[in-house]
């Protein structure tokens, strides 16, 4: 992990159904990760698919809830609740950074 | 096609598929506004089966729709797809979707989901092009990806409740394994078979080393349908399912007219022919002149101006016209016009369902009013004998609809007597007209006997006959039976012969007789003219003779009269 990722602003778009159980979790569940490990330094834009059809559409999300990591560095997809912390951490390639 | 065939009323509950033999199994398509299940293993047929309902649905009946593909990418499915002839860039402009929705594969799961995401941008694009059906191809992809199985029901519901708010007709395909789900070895999505209100299930099996595919109609609420397994073939323009005659369909119509065998004798025979639109069967050991006798048909019908087609399993096409050009079947000029189509079916593989389907697809290509199949026991070489059974019973119930007379060959097995493809096509039994042709071996001769084993509807002789092939073409003879024996070949020739010299024979001696007879007549006539002139000499002297006697008595009177006066001596006499 370089200097540099790790005073990277990390930019989040979550795509929740409306406020289905699942989509709840996931936005608490990034919340939380974000205050732990991101504190001060993300922007999460949350995207209800059932008002904006049209960006869920664009960005091709199927499945609800989506996380979509959208910098620094490559674009990560996350489905689900982000209930597994350790996998989530894993993919945003913060798990050196925990560590 | 044969899409307008459902009644009106159960046509507005139902979404007609298009499919060739589905509509009708079903009695109008599949479930309007409800879901129908497609299952099946690896390469049975389902996508096209989902594909086709919705290309036909654009096509024909006006109702747009999405493809959702989960596993394979949309631009392969339309690529293997083109090679069906569906017109699908066309239609791809306003009246069919393809949604990508495969699973990512860098997608990074954790947790519980749900597919509201994707019903949110189908909700949209459905409204945008007006769908009225849609698949949803190989829902397994996505639902494995799902914790448990609670989830995957869970999710599998929301999609129906979703489709019943949107008032689509809807296709799910999902992968099964081998066989049907038991109590004992559930399938995973087992409950999907329950919430669904009509469910397919595709086959795809191997019997005797030939493919067979089934498609059967597991469950249909609030509807009947045709219970039974249904072979299919995938054909050039997609789905086939072959379906017999329904009970309550209307039966082809019927006809007086005569169409000529080819053999003027026969049709004699025949009271005029065969039937137009009938079956007839001709069967005999090899070399007993069947394909000759049906080339006849063929020759026959192309000088009527009939389109004609010859499927032949045992030659190629040139072959048989050559063949048959040394009989004075002469169709070179017919093939040459494309009048007449002969077809080598040798090339056809598979099982008997696709050979029929193949046939029927070259016939109606070639707008065939009469069919010649040689012979139509190789049917039965390939797959079951059951299904060959079917397959003959499904290629004469075509022909009889689509009002094609039809000329079946069959081979019989010289050793049993017995039919070879018979035992298995019964075909027998089903054709309207039996022609059969067997050898007769008699002073070291092998000579083709024909009878007319039945022929429906048409009073026909009960005679054998000899079938006599010579450059100059087909002709029957009579046969002679002398002292219980039938004589055929030149014992009938020499028979021939020695009639005609001893009716020649019989000729000269009754003219003989004739004119010994006028001579005689002639000379008794002279001679009774000659008695007649002399009884009428005699009857002439008879009278001159009693009138001289008279006189001379009168003179001899008078005379002694007068002496007496003259000597005076006596009183004269008085009396």
């Amino acid at each position: 992990m370089t200097a540099a990722s790790r005073q990277a602003m990390y930019k989040f778009r979550l795509f929740v159904a409306a406020d289905t159980l699942n989509s709840a979790q996931a936005a608490s569940n990034l919340h939380a990760l974000c205050k732990a490990h991101l504190a001060g330094r993300h922007e999460i834009e949350v995207v209800d698919v059932f008002k904006d059809p049209k960006r869920a559409l664009a960005e091709g999300v199927r499945m609800t809830p989506t996380l979509l990591k959208l910098s620094p560095g490559p674009v990560r997809r996350i489905v689900g609740t982000l209930a597994d912390v350790a996998r989530v951490m894993q993919t945003l390639g913060l798990d050196a950074e925990a560590a | 096609m044969k899409l307008e065939r459902s009644s009106p009323v159960t046509a507005s509950r139902k979404s007609p598929s298009g499919i060739l033999g589905f509509d009708e199994i079903t009695g109008g398509g599949l479930p309007r506004g409800r879901t129908t299940l497609v299952a099946g293993g690896p390469g049975c047929g389902k996508t096209i089966f989902a594909l086709q309902f919705l290309v036909n649905g654009a096509k024909e009946f006006g109702e747009p729709g999405i493809f959702v593909a989960f596993e394979e990418e949309s631009r392969r499915i339309t690529a293997n797809a083109e090679s069906f002839g569906w017109p699908l860039t066309q239609l791809r402009r306003s009246r069919l979707l393809f949604v990508d929705a495969q699973p990512k594969l860098d997608l990074t799961q954790s947790g519980d989901f749900d597919l509201c995401g994707m019903l949110a941008g189908l909700a949209l694009q459905a409204k945008q092009i007006k769908a009225r059906r849609i698949v949803f191809d190989a829902l397994d992809m996505v639902l494995a990806l799902l914790p448990d199985l609670a989830a995957r029901r869970r999710e599998v519901y929301r999609l129906h409740d979703w489709l019943m708010a949107h008032d689509l007709t809807c296709i799910f395909t999902l992968k099964s394994g081998v066989g049907e789900p038991t109590f004992t070895s559930p399938q995973p999505y087992g409950f999907m078979q329950f919430m669904v209100d009509c469910s397919v299930i595709l086959s795809h099996s191997v019997v005797h080393g030939v493919s067979q595919r089934n498609l059967r109609v597991q469950k249909y609420r609030g509807s009947s349908f045709d219970e039974n397994e249904s072979p299919f073939v995938i054909g050039d323009t997609g789905f086939n399912v072959a379906i017999s005659r329904i009970l309550g369909q209307l039966d082809a119509k019927v006809t007086q007219e005569r169409v000529s065998s080819g053999v003027k004798r026969l049709d004699t025979m025949l009271g005029g022919g065969y039937y137009r639109a009938a079956t007839v069967l001709i069967t005999g050991v090899p070399g007993t002149a069947k394909t000759t006798l049906s080339g006849a048909f063929a020759e026959a019908a192309c000088r009527r101006g009939e389109r004609t087609m010859i499927v032949s399993f045992d030659s190629d096409g040139s072959e048989v016209i050559r063949n048959l050009a040394s009989v004075g079947i002469k169709l070179e000029r017919f093939a040459k016009s494309r009048l007449l189509r002969v077809v080598s079916a040798r090339t056809i593989t598979g099982s008997a369902e696709a050979c029929l389907v193949r046939i029927k697809a070259l016939a109606v290509a070639h707008r065939a009013r009469c069919l010649v199949i040689d012979p139509v026991s190789s049917l039965s070489n390939s797959g079951s004998e059951v299904r060959a059974h079917g397959v003959a019973e499904r290629l004469i119930d075509w022909s009889k609809s689509d009002r094609i007379t039809l000329v079946c060959t069959s081979l019989l097995n010289e050793i049993e007597g017995q039919a070879v493809g018979d035992s298995a096509l019964h075909i027998s039994t089903l054709a309207d007209t039996w022609i059969h042709l067997n050898y007769l071996v008699q002073a070291g001769e092998r000579n083709r006997g024909m009878s007319i084993i039945k022929s429906r509807g048409t009073a026909h002789s009960n005679q054998v006959r000899e079938l006599i092939l010579s450059n100059a073409g087909v002709t029957l003879a009579d046969i002679f039976t002398a002292g219980g024996e039938v004589l055929m070949g030149t014992m009938r020739w020499e028979k021939e012969s020695a009639e005609r010299v001893a009716k020649e024979v019989s000729e000269v001696a009754g003219k003989l007789k004739l004119v010994t007879l006028d001579a005689q007549q002639a000379e008794l006539q002279v001679r009774l003219k000659a008695v007649q002139t002399e009884l009428v000499a005699k009857q002439v002297e008879k009278t001159l003779l009693a009138s001289t006697t008279a006189s001379r008595k009168a003179v001899t009177l008078r005379g002694s009269v007068r002496m007496r006066e003259l000597r005076g001596g006596d009183a004269p006499r008085r009396k």
